[in-house]
This record gives C-alpha cells, sequence and structure tokens, in this order.
C-alpha cells in the first residue's frame, strides 16, 4: 500500500501472550500470521508452546489463593470494572472483531455490547453463588453441618471460537467469579480479540496471574493441558469432538473435571466448576 | 493380656440363614448365571468359607441392563413419583424390620465389629433410603429446573469397606430420581446386597428396577462399558476410578467416582486433647481403617506432640481387637487376604524409610486376617505411609508449627476427600476449614455420616457428591 508523504503511518500493536500480569512473547520466538475475513495480513500473535503453558499454569497456581481468598464483593467489583474497561475499548474490539469475523460493524458492535452486559450480568453473581448453591443440612445428630461451593482451583479455558469475543468473556467470566484462575488458550483463528481483551484485565485491578492467555494452536496445547498434573479443570467447549474424547483420556491422570457448555450466560456453568465443601461441628455446651 | 477383663458378649448368628449358594438378582428373580461360574465368600475373622456366589459375565451383565432398561422405560419413568417415593419408604422400613439380620451378616461377610454394623451402617441404610423417599416427588426443589430427568439405566459398582451402606448411597438416590439400577458388590462382601434383593422382593419394587450382578473386576467392566448403561457410579479405589474415567472417555455416560483420600487430621495447641485423642482414634481405627475418608495423616502442632503421643498410646492401649460379633469388639478383622498384604506392605515401608512403629500390646487371633492397631512417628512428607493410602488400621503422625505450615502440609496430598482440625477457637476452626482443599471437613469430630449431608471430594478423590440435595444432581439432568 504505498502511502503519500503526507500520510500519517498507523503505530500497529505487537500481539503478544499475557501471563501473570506481563505480556511476553513465547519464549518459543515462534509467531505465526493471522489473517483478517479478506485473507490480508493482519497480525503476528505469539504461538506459544508446551513452555509457556507451564509457566502460565504455574502463574495461575500462584495466584489461585489470593483470588479465592478474595471477598466475593471484591471479586464482584472486579469483574464490574473488567466491563468498565471493556465499554472503553468497543471501538478497537469492533474493529478487530469485523476484521477477523467478516461481520459488520453494527453485528461486532452487538457482541461488544453483549460481552459488556455479560460481565455485567457474572459480576454481580459473586455474592450470590453461596447462597444459592449452598446450604445448611439437617444431621441427625447435635451437629452443625453446613454446605458451601468452592473454586475448583485453576482451569484451562478452550472458548468457543465464533463470536470470539462474547464466548470468550462468557466462559472467562463463568469461571474466575467463583474465585478459580485460569489459563485462556484463544481461538486459533481469532485471537486479536483476546489480547485486547488481556490489555482491559491488566487494567481492572485483576490480581497477576488470575488470568493468562495464550495464543497459538489448540491442536498443540490441548494435549498438553489435558495432561497437565495441576490443572483441575478444563472448560471444553471450544474442543472437537475427536480433541475432547483424546482430553478426557489424558485428564483422567489427575481426574480433571472436563466440562463443555452451550449457553454463556448459565448460572450452572458457574457451578460446575465448583467443588462443594462440607463442615461439620458439633453443637453443645 | 489386655487392662480389663470382658465377659465374652457374643451377638447370635442363629438370626441368619446364609445359603450354599447364591445366584445373582435379574428382572426380579434369582437367576443362574450363563456363566456357569461360582466363587467362594469367607467369613475373614475365621477364614472359613460362608457361601459361593455366582460371577456374571458379560451375557448376564447383558441380562441385568436390558432387565433394567425394559423396567425404567416399561413402568419406573411412567409411575408417578409420589408412588416410586412410596416404595422407598417401605424398603426403609423392611430395612429397620431387619436391621439386626442385616448387621450380623455384614460382620460375618465384612469382619467389621458388631457395634459398628448395628450401630452405624444399618441404621444409616434405612435413614438413607427414608431420606432419599422424601426427595421422589420433591425434585422440582432440587436447584435443578422445575422438570429435572432421570439418566435411565444407571450402573453402580460399591467397595467391600461398607458394603450396604455403600449400596444404600448408590441405590437410594438412583431410584428417587427415577433411575433404574444394575448393581455390583465388592466380591468379597456380596451376601447383604443378595439380602437386599430380597427386601426389594418383600417391598414389591416392580421386577427389574434393582438388578444385582456380582464379580469381580471383569463385571464391573463389563458394567461400565455396556451401551446401555447411561451413567455409572462408582465408590472404589483412585487407580480404577481413572480407569473408569478413561473408559467412558468420548461417550456419552456420565459418572460419579467416590475415590481414595489421605486425610489430614489437625490438632492444634488449643485444642481440647482428650476430646481430640478420641476423634484420632475414631478416625483412623474405625472399621479397621478400611474408609476413604480416614484420618490417616495425624498433624499435631509441635509443642502438644509428646502430650498427645502419650494419651493416644493410652487409648489405644484400650482397644480391643478380636471376634467382631462380641459386642465389645472394637476392631474386628481386616476385609481380606489381599487388603491384609497391602497393609503389611506399605507398613514395612514405613519402617524401611526411617519411621517408628508403634502398637499396643495386642493379641492377634490366629485364624483370619488381623492386624494390630498402629502408629508411626517421625513420619516425613515425603515418606510412601504420609502419601498413599494405606486402607487399614495404620496411623502416620507429622508434626507442624504455625496453621499456615499444617494448611501446606494437609494440602500436599493429590487426594482431597476429608481433612479434620481440633481446637477450642472458633474462628481458627472456620478459617482452618475453609483452607482446606477437601470435601468434607470434621472440625471437633471426625467420621461423621448422614443422608442430608454431602459426601464426596476434591481432586484425585473423585467427581461429584453423594447425599443431601447436592448428591441428586448426579442422577439427574438439568431441566430449564
Amino acid at each position: 500500500m504505498a502511502n503519500t508523504p503526507t500520510e500519517r503511518i498507523d503505530v500497529l500493536k505487537t500481539y503478544k501472550l499475557f501471563i501473570g500480569g506481563a505480556f511476553p512473547r513465547s519464549e518459543s520466538g515462534r509467531v505465526y500470521a493471522v489473517k483478517d475475513a479478506k485473507g490480508n495480513h493482519l497480525a503476528n500473535p505469539s504461538l506459544a508452546s508446551r513452555k509457556d503453558l507451564r509457566d502460565a499454569v504455574v502463574a495461575a497456581r500462584a495466584a489461585f489463593n489470593g483470588w479465592s481468598g478474595a471477598t466475593a464483593y471484591n471479586r464482584g467489583q472486579i469483574l464490574y470494572r473488567m466491563a468498565e474497561m471493556l465499554e472503553g475499548r468497543r471501538e478497537q474490539l469492533i474493529s478487530e472483531i469485523c476484521a477477523l469475523e467478516g461481520v459488520t460493524a453494527r453485528q461486532a458492535a452487538v457482541q461488544v455490547q453483549e460481552s459488556i452486559d455479560l460481565l455485567v450480568w457474572y459480576a454481580g453473581w459473586s455474592d450470590k453463588i453461596s447462597t444459592f448453591a449452598g446450604s445448611t443440612n439437617p444431621v441427625s445428630g447435635p451437629y452443625y453441618n453446613f454446605s458451601t461451593p468452592e473454586p475448583m482451583g485453576v482451569v484451562a479455558v478452550f472458548a468457543a471460537a465464533k463470536p470470539s469475543l462474547l464466548n470468550l468473556v462468557g466462559a472467562l467470566a463463568s469461571v474466575i467469579v467463583s474465585g478459580n484462575t485460569a489459563i485462556v488458550i484463544a481461538s486459533e483463528k481469532y485471537p486479536l480479540p483476546a489480547i485486547t481483551f488481556a490489555e482491559i484485565l491488566a487494567t481492572s485491578d485483576l490480581p497477576a496471574g488470575v488470568v493468562n492467555i495464550l495464543t497459538g494452536s489448540s491442536t498443540e496445547l490441548a494435549p498438553w493441558v489435558a495432561s497437565h498434573m495441576d490443572i483441575d479443570a478444563i472448560d471444553a467447549s471450544g474442543l472437537t469432538a475427536k480433541q475432547l474424547k483424546e482430553a478426557q483420556i489424558a485428564g483422567a491422570q489427575n481426574l480433571k473435571r472436563i466440562r463443555v457448555h452451550s449457553s454463556i450466560k448459565s448460572a450452572p456453568r458457574i457451578l460446575s466448576f465448583t467443588e462443594t465443601k462440607t463442615v461439620w461441628h458439633p453443637i453443645g455446651i | 493380656m489386655s487392662l480389663f477383663e470382658y465377659a465374652p458378649a457374643l451377638e447370635s448368628t442363629a438370626i441368619v440363614n446364609i445359603a450354599d449358594k447364591y445366584n445373582l438378582f435379574i428382572n426380579g428373580k434369582f437367576v443362574a448365571p450363563k456363566s456357569r461360574k461360582y466363587f467362594p465368600t469367607i467369613n475373614p475373622a475365621t477364614g472359613k468359607q460362608l457361601s459361593m456366589i455366582a460371577e456374571a459375565g458379560a451375557a448376564d451383565v447383558d441380562l441385568a441392563v436390558t432387565a433394567a432398561r425394559n423396567a425404567y422405560v416399561k413402568v419406573w419413568s411412567k409411575m408417578p413419583a409420589a408412588e416410586r417415593g412410596k416404595y422407598l419408604f417401605r424398603i426403609a422400613r423392611i430395612l429397620q424390620e431387619r436391621a439386626r439380620e442385616f448387621a450380623v451378616l455384614e460382620t460375618l461377610d465384612n469382619g467389621k465389629p458388631i457395634r459398628e454394623s448395628r450401630d452405624t451402617d444399618i441404621p444409616l441404610v434405612a435413614a438413607h433410603f427414608f431420606y432419599h423417599a422424601g426427595w421422589a416427588d420433591k425434585l422440582d426443589h432440587a436447584g435443578l429446573g422445575s422438570t429435572p430427568k432421570p439418566h435411565g439405566v444407571v450402573g453402580q459398582i460399591i467397595p467391600w469397606n461398607f458394603p450396604m451402606l455403600m449400596l444404600a448411597w448408590k441405590v437410594a438416590p438412583a431410584l428417587a430420581t427415577g433411575n433404574t439400577v444394575v448393581l455390583k458388590p465388592a466380591e468379597t462382601t456380596s451376601l447383604t446386597a443378595l439380602l437386599f434383593a430380597e427386601v426389594c422382593q418383600q417391598a414389591g419394587l416392580p421386577d427389574g428396577v434393582v438388578n444385582i450382578v456380582t464379580g469381580a473386576g471383569a463385571t464391573g467392566a463389563a458394567i461400565v462399558n455396556h451401551p446401555g448403561i447411561d451413567k455409572v457410579a462408582f465408590t472404589g479405589s483412585t487407580d480404577v476410578g481413572k480407569l473408569i474415567a478413561t473408559s467412558i472417555a468420548g461417550t456419552k455416560k456420565s459418572a460419579t467416582l467416590e475415590l481414595g483420600g489421605k486425610a489430614a487430621n489437625i490438632v492444634f495447641d488449643d485444642a481440647a486433647i482428650d476430646e481430640a485423642v478420641e476423634g484420632i482414634v475414631n478416625g483412623i481405627f474405625f472399621n479397621q481403617g478400611h474408609v476413604c475418608c480416614a484420618g490417616s495423616r495425624l498433624l499435631v502442632q509441635e509443642n502438644i506432640h509428646d502430650e498427645v503421643l502419650e494419651k493416644l498410646k493410652v487409648r489405644m492401649s484400650h482397644l480391643r481387637l478380636g471376634n467382631p460379633l462380641d459386642k465389645n469388639t472394637d476392631i474386628g478383622a481386616i476385609n481380606s487376604e489381599a487388603q491384609l498384604a497391602k497393609i503389611k506392605e506399605l507398613s514395612a515401608a514405613g519402617d524401611a524409610e526411617g519411621a517408628e512403629r508403634w502398637s499396643p500390646p495386642c493379641e492377634v487371633p490366629t485364624d483370619g486376617f488381623w492386624f494390630a492397631p498402629t502408629i508411626f512417628t517421625g513420619v516425613s512428607q515425603t515418606h510412601r505411609i504420609a502419601r498413599e493410602e494405606i486402607f487399614g488400621p495404620v496411623l502416620s503422625i507429622l508434626t507442624f508449627r504455625t496453621p499456615q505450615e499444617a494448611i501446606e502440609k494437609a494440602n500436599n496430598t493429590p487426594y482431597g476427600l476429608s481433612a479434620g482440625v481440633w481446637s477450642e477457637k472458633g474462628s481458627k476452626i472456620l478459617w482452618t476449614a475453609s483452607k482446606l482443599r477437601a470435601g468434607v471437613v470434621w472440625a471437633n469430630t471426625f467420621n461423621k455420616f448422614d443422608p442430608a449431608s454431602p459426601f464426596g471430594g476434591y481432586k484425585e478423590s473423585g467427581w461429584g457428591r453423594e447425599g443431601g440435595r447436592h448428591g441428586l444432581s448426579a442422577y439427574l439432568k438439568a431441566s430449564n
């Protein structure tokens, strides 16, 4: 594309990974070319490696105690803050979605708006999950007995590919709202909104490591995710049937909880990434 | 010579009639196995054979699944929920009527003390059926939408440590939610499940709603892999659980798994020590330690280690090991020769790795399978006896200095089934309970069970919960 001397040259973004609150390139030095719907070159995001995944798991595990131990009110405010930051990045995301998914500006704008509203919806769940999923249990004896949902731990997320931002936001919010930490493997074909979303996360008071985002090949990364012994669960909604079966077999090594969801706005989706803890204590004088 | 002499107080076995041979229970009738094979079941306290049990092959499992499917389609799924519930109430009442018979038979076949089978196992069995009976017509309040649906035919595989109780944990919620069942008891403890089949007949339960196929691992695999099974529920070892998870990969089958554990029992220096010692003993020696949620890792705060150890040794010296039918017996027989070998092997590893073994003076009967209550001190986190499930009356004792260290050590395991915490300080109890990565936390108590209380583990201790409202979701598909 020829430019006249007076025309300004755009400063293009380098799309990098998001691990432990930082934006590193892949340790492997690899990138891959992402094209728009018309086949024009858009960017060279990182092609994440197994080592990048392992770094992301370390970051997610390190962040777990702090995030799961934060008050539900605090987590809710941070998810709401993510919605605020997303609102401010609308234009950028609309242009990325238009280019990648080949949709109209209006369709892309609707997707971004729905993503913002979905974050607000999930933000409000943080301090209600225990109320509707917990219980006090009338056991036959002098004991106080109660059950509460708790986060599972480190969850890997393969969100469904399209609409890219909306699926990513729904999957991620449903995982972290209860206190899990996450590693997102972004859609291979539509990775740019995921990295722009990482920049939103970085300015949303979200503690480093709570969300880590990798771009690259899900075919390459899915087996490493499935066999990693420090990942507790997988949102496999974006995997193919063959990948899902392979992940279930490899994931059996540490009995990963592997879930597939079709609805992005769903309270059961939140609960599917929680464990029920039951506590007993005697009653007496 | 024990500290106190008691006169024998034997429970009579006249209440039970054990046949020479037991067939499979399929479609409401006892039928000979197509495999034509039978295997012996023995009394682990004497080593003597009690009876012969049919071994179900793949063809037998197929008949059972077909019977369960027919019962599901034609009868059970069409029956009004309230009527379904009434069958469960009937079963609960018959179990109460025949409770002593079940308790004696359980003790004969399993080796557990009659005090436990009579006062814990069987009362809880009846309670489980009564509890779930009431749920049958209230499933729209289970938190799974207005019209949750059963899976269909459920394959259930249960262990030998609480034969009837595990049957109740599986069968009661499955039937209450409208599923039909193919159940396999453990090969060393089939007798009470077959007596339960008789209860189903007495209750008039429609044919095929409950089918009981006896056998070992191959029979279990035939159930798990049968295409007519919609859902698998398993309680047993983590290794087999992982095998099941692998077997059902890529299928529509769902599974609940209740697997192994290596529970930490944390005693802080502000605990009521005497109560804690009772809890430690109950935590590891209840049911000979054949308990997946047993408190097998004692974490005691360093400054009270010596005091706790001394009191624990005194208390252990009063435990009475012997004839399970004696009402004074605290510790019965190890369930099988294979399990005894495993306990001996892991205990030997404790010696070899440098831990110090202690058992009270304890006469061990010559016939049958027995293991004296045992503790190991000087255990470090790397020792096999601190990491692996022993599933026997063997306690590993470790120490900690700060609450943070206690949590780190407690959670340093691939398991996450249960944990215990002892302190008289409420805020410390709640802090500890919130930090423990385990599905059941017993605070100032241990090994308590109730049908209303969800049970199940984090991490490699399994998938899902049993009991309470949460347990229903294992047997229902949510609606909107």
